[in-house]
C-alpha cells in the first residue's frame, strides 16, 4: 500500500488559512488502512480545523467526504457539488489522490494534508515499513525476495558495503542490513550461488524520470 | 480568567467502573462539582478521537475519559487503547493550540465512589486554573449557544 | 602494463608497496595538499586522494590528484558512486586519464547522512563493483558502459576497497572475488587492528586463489590518542582488540604508542602471504607517515623506471 502521514497541523492550517469554506476529502484505500486519511482521520481533521479557526475567531465551514478511491476519476464524480461550494479542497489522499482531485476540479485550489511516504506494509500493528522502490524492473528473484534497491541505503546490487555491522545498517543502526537479510535467507535456502555473479548496472530508465510512467492494457480500454 | 468562571467538563465514563462509581458517589451523598457532565460509554475503549474533539467544539472547557484500573478492563485492553488515544488527542490539542492539559485519562474501579468525586474535583480545579476554552469564549461572544456550532456539518462517523 | 604507472610497475616487480592517504581541504587552497604530497613523495609509492570522504564537501579528487602529480608524486584518485552517475563518472575518468592520472580507486562512498549535507540526494546509479567493471570495459575493450566504442581508452590501474571486518563475515571473501572478477587490479583494505580476524579473511582469500589475481594492500591507521582509537572501535566495520585499547589507555605518550602499534602491525602484515603492500591512512595526521614508514623498515622506497 501507499503509506502516508499527516502534515503538522500548523502546516495544514497555513495551507487553508485564506479560505472560509473547506472541503476535506478522504480516501478509502491505502491511507485508510495506514490510518492517515480515511473517514475517521477526515473527521478528526475537520474538527481540528474548526477548533483552530474557532480559537482564532475566524470560523470556518468544513465539509467532509471520503470517497472509495481518489486515484480513479469516476469515484470523484459524486464530489462535484461539494467541490463547487468549497473554496479549497484539502485532500487526505496520497500524492496521487491530490493530483486526481486537482485534475477533476480545475477551478478549485487543491492542497495536500498528508505527506506521502512510501510503498510498504504493516510490519506490526502501528508500524509501517517501506518495501518497494517502484523501480519498474523487479530483481527480487535474484535476491531471495528481499529488495536491495529500496532496503539497502545505497541500493547496492552486489552485496553489502563496509557498513554492515552485526546485521544492521550503519546509517540507522536499528535498521536491518538488507544484504545481511538476503545472505541469511539465501544461505537458509541453499541458494548462495545467486550471489556470485556480478550483476550489471541496473537499467534505471524503467524507474523515475522521463515524465510519468504508464501501464496500458488494451483489453481494458473503452 | 473570566470572572465567576464555571467550567463545563465532559466525563466519558466506562459503564463498568466510572459510571458505577458515580452511582456509588451519589448513594454516599458525596458532593462533586456540577461542572461535570457524565456520558456513559460501554467501555472506555469505545472512545473515539472525534468524540473528544467534538466535545471541545461544542464548548467544553475540559474533557476526561474514565476507565477501569489497568489490568481490570471488562474487555481486556479497552482502557489501554483509550489511554493511547487520549495521549494522541492531547498531542493534537497541543498542536492546534487548545492545550493538551484540557484532556485527561483517569482509571478507577466501580466501587471507588469517593475517588470518582475526587477526580471530578481535581479536573474542575485544573480547568478553572486553565480558564475557559477559547472556543467557548468565541461561541458566547457571538451570542451562540454552545451546541449549535454552525461550522459543523454531518453526523459523527 | 595496463596503465604504466609507478604503483603498477612496483607491484609487477614484486616490491612490497607503500601508499598513503591525503584528504583534500575544505576550501579552494592547494597549499596543504601540495605540502603533504611534497612531504610524502619520497616515503610512499602513491598517494590516495579521497573523494569527499564521509560525505563532507572538499576540493575534488581530480584536482587533488593533479596537485599530487605536480609535486612529482603518483596519485591514486578515489571515485565514489554517491555523487555521480555513470555519465559523470566516465567523463571524469576520461579527463583524469588525459591528465596523466594512472590509478583510480573505486568506492561505494559514505552515505550522505554522515556528512555536512545530510539533505542531499544520493546517486548510487552504480555500486562499486559495477564501477570497477565499467572502468575495465573502458580500458580493455575501449567501450563505454552503454557498449559504444571510444577512440582512445583511459589507461587506468583499477583499485577497489574491501573491509574484512564488516558483516556478513563469510561473505567478505566472496565479495572480494566479485571485485576481482569485475576487474580490480589492486585492493586496499579497511584499517586493520584485529590481526586474528584478518588472518581468517586472508585464509579464505588464499583458498579462493584471489591473492594471486589481485594485489592486496593492507590498510593501517595510526591512532593519535586513546580517544581516537576508542571512537574508531565504535565505527561499524571496525574491529579493535581490547588489548590494543588497553595499551593506548595506559600509554604515557599516546602518540608514540599509536605509532608503535601501527609499526608492529605493518611488520606483522608484511609476513602474511598474499599481502603485497600497506596503505597508511593518517588523514589529518599526514606528517607522521614518514616516521611510520621508516620505523617499519620500508625505506628507502624503490625507484621505478617509468616511461617518459
Amino acid at each position: 500500500m501507499i503509506v502516508a502521514e499527516r502534515k503538522p497541523m500548523e502546516a495544514v492550517a497555513s495551507l487553508v488559512a485564506p479560505y472560509e469554506r473547506i472541503l476535506v476529502v478522504g480516501c478509502g484505500e491505502c491511507v485508510t488502512v495506514c490510518m492517515a486519511g480515511g473517514e475517521k482521520e477526515v473527521e478528526v481533521m475537520a474538527s481540528a480545523l474548526r477548533l483552530m479557526r474557532g480559537k482564532e475567531g475566524r470560523p470556518v465551514t468544513v465539509e467532509t467526504e471520503t470517497v472509495q478511491r481518489q486515484c480513479e476519476p469516476e469515484y470523484l464524480v459524486p464530489l462535484d457539488k461539494k467541490a463547487e461550494a468549497a473554496e479549497v479542497i484539502l485532500s487526505m489522499g496520497c500524492g496521487v489522490g491530490v493530483q486526481f482531485l486537482a485534475e477533476r476540479f480545475a477551478q478549485r485550489w487543491v492542497v495536500p494534508a498528508l505527506d506521502t511516504k512510501f510503498a510498504g506494509g504493516v510490519r506490526e500493528a502501528g508500524v509501517w515499513e517501506e518495501r518497494c522502490g517502484l523501480c519498474g524492473d523487479c530483481v527480487l528473484h535474484l535476491t531471495g525476495g528481499i529488495c536491495p534497491v529500496i532496503r539497502c541505503s545505497k541500493s547496492l546490487l552486489n552485496g553489502p558495503c563496509g557498513g554492515s555491522h552485526g546485521g544492521n545498517c550503519e546509517i540507522k543502526r536499528e535498521t536491518r542490513c538488507a544484504w545481511q537479510l538476503i545472505y541469511d535467507r539465501l544461505k537458509g535456502l541453499g541458494r548462495l550461488e545467486l550471489l556470485t555473479p556480478v550483476l550489471p548496472p541496473k537499467d534505471w530508465s524503467t524507474a523515475r524520470d522521463g515524465g510519468p510512467r504508464q501501464v496500458v492494457r488494451e483489453d481494458a480500454r473503452l | 480568567m473570566a470572572e465567576g468562571f464555571e467550567p463545563k467538563i465532559v466525563a466519558f465514563s466506562c459503564y463498568y467502573c466510572a459510571y458505577a462509581a458515580a452511582d456509588v458517589a451519589g448513594s454516599m451523598r458525596l458532593e462533586y462539582p456540577a461542572a461535570v457532565r457524565v456520558v456513559e460509554l460501554p467501555c472506555s475503549g469505545k472512545i473515539d478521537p472525534v468524540l473528544l474533539l467534538r466535545a471541545f467544539e461544542e464548548g467544553a472547557d475540559g474533557v476526561y475519559v474514565a476507565g477501569c484500573l489497568e489490568g481490570d478492563c471488562h474487555f481486556q485492553r479497552g482502557n489501554l487503547r483509550a489511554k493511547k488515544r487520549v495521549a494522541r488527542v492531547k498531542a493534537l490539542l497541543d498542536e492546534i493550540g487548545l492545550g493538551g492539559d484540557r484532556l485527561e485519562m483517569f482509571n478507577l474501579s466501580g466501587s471507588m465512589g469517593p475517588r470518582f468525586a475526587e477526580i471530578a474535583r481535581e479536573m474542575t480545579e485544573r480547568v478553572r486554573r486553565l480558564g475557559p476554552s477559547p472556543i467557548r469564549e468565541r461561541l458566547s461572544a457571538r451570542g451562540e449557544a454552545a451546541g449549535t456550532n454552525p461550522g459543523r456539518e454531518g453526523d459523527l462517523p | 602494463m595496463k596503465a604504466g604507472g609507478r604503483l603498477e610497475a612496483l607491484l609487477e616487480r614484486g616490491e612490497f608497496v607503500v601508499t598513503a592517504e591525503v584528504g583534500p581541504p575544505k576550501g579552494a587552497s592547494s597549499k596543504g595538499i601540495r605540502s603533504h604530497a611534497a612531504l610524502l613523495k619520497d616515503f610512499v609509492d602513491a598517494i590516495n586522494i579521497t573523494d569527499n570522504q564521509t560525505a563532507i564537501v572538499r576540493l575534488c579528487s581530480l584536482a587533488g590528484a593533479l596537485h599530487v602529480l605536480a609535486e612529482g608524486a603518483e596519485p591514486v584518485m578515489q571515485i565514489t558512486c554517491r555523487d555521480r552517475n555513470r555519465i559523470a563518472i566516465q567523463s571524469d575518468v576520461l579527463g583524469a586519464a588525459s591528465l596523466g592520472i594512472k590509478n583510480i580507486l573505486c568506492l561505494t562512498g559514505d552515505h550522505q547522512s554522515f556528512g555536512n549535507h545530510p539533505g542531499a540526494r544520493n546517486v548510487f546509479d552504480l555500486d562499486s563493483i559495477q564501477l570497477i567493471s565499467m572502468l575495465k570495459g573502458m580500458r580493455d575493450e575501449k567501450r563505454f558502459q552503454c557498449g559504444e566504442e571510444m577512440k582512445v581508452e583511459p589507461r587506468i590501474f583499477i583499485g577497489a576497497a574491501e573491509n574484512p571486518f564488516a558483516d556478513p563475515l563469510e561473505f567478505r571473501a566472496v565479495r572480494l572475488a566479485k571485485k576481482v572478477a569485475a576487474g580490480a587490479d589492486f585492493i586496499q583494505t579497511q584499517g586493520i587492528f584485529d590481526l586474528e580476524r584478518f588472518h581468517r579473511f586472508m585464509e579464505a582469500v588464499r583458498e579462493a586463489g584471489l591473492h594471486k589475481r589481485v594485489a592486496i594492500l593492507a590498510g593501517v591507521i595510526p591512532a593519535k590518542s586513546f580517544g581516537a582509537m576508542k571512537y574508531m572501535s565504535t565505527v561499524p566495520g571496525m574491529s579493535i582488540p581490547r588489548a590494543l585499547l588497553d595499551r593506548m589507555k595506559a600509554a604515557e605518550k599516546p602518540e608514540e604508542e599509536g605509532v608503535n602499534i601501527c609499526v608492529e602491525l605493518i611488520r606483522e602484515l608484511r609476513k602474511v602471504e598474499g599481502v603485497r603492500g600497506v596503505h597508511i591512512m593518517a588523514v589529518a595526521w599526514e606528517s607522521i607517515v614518514p616516521t611510520i614508514v621508516e620505523r617499519a623498515g620500508l625505506l628507502p622506497r624503490p625507484q621505478a623506471a617509468l616511461p617518459a
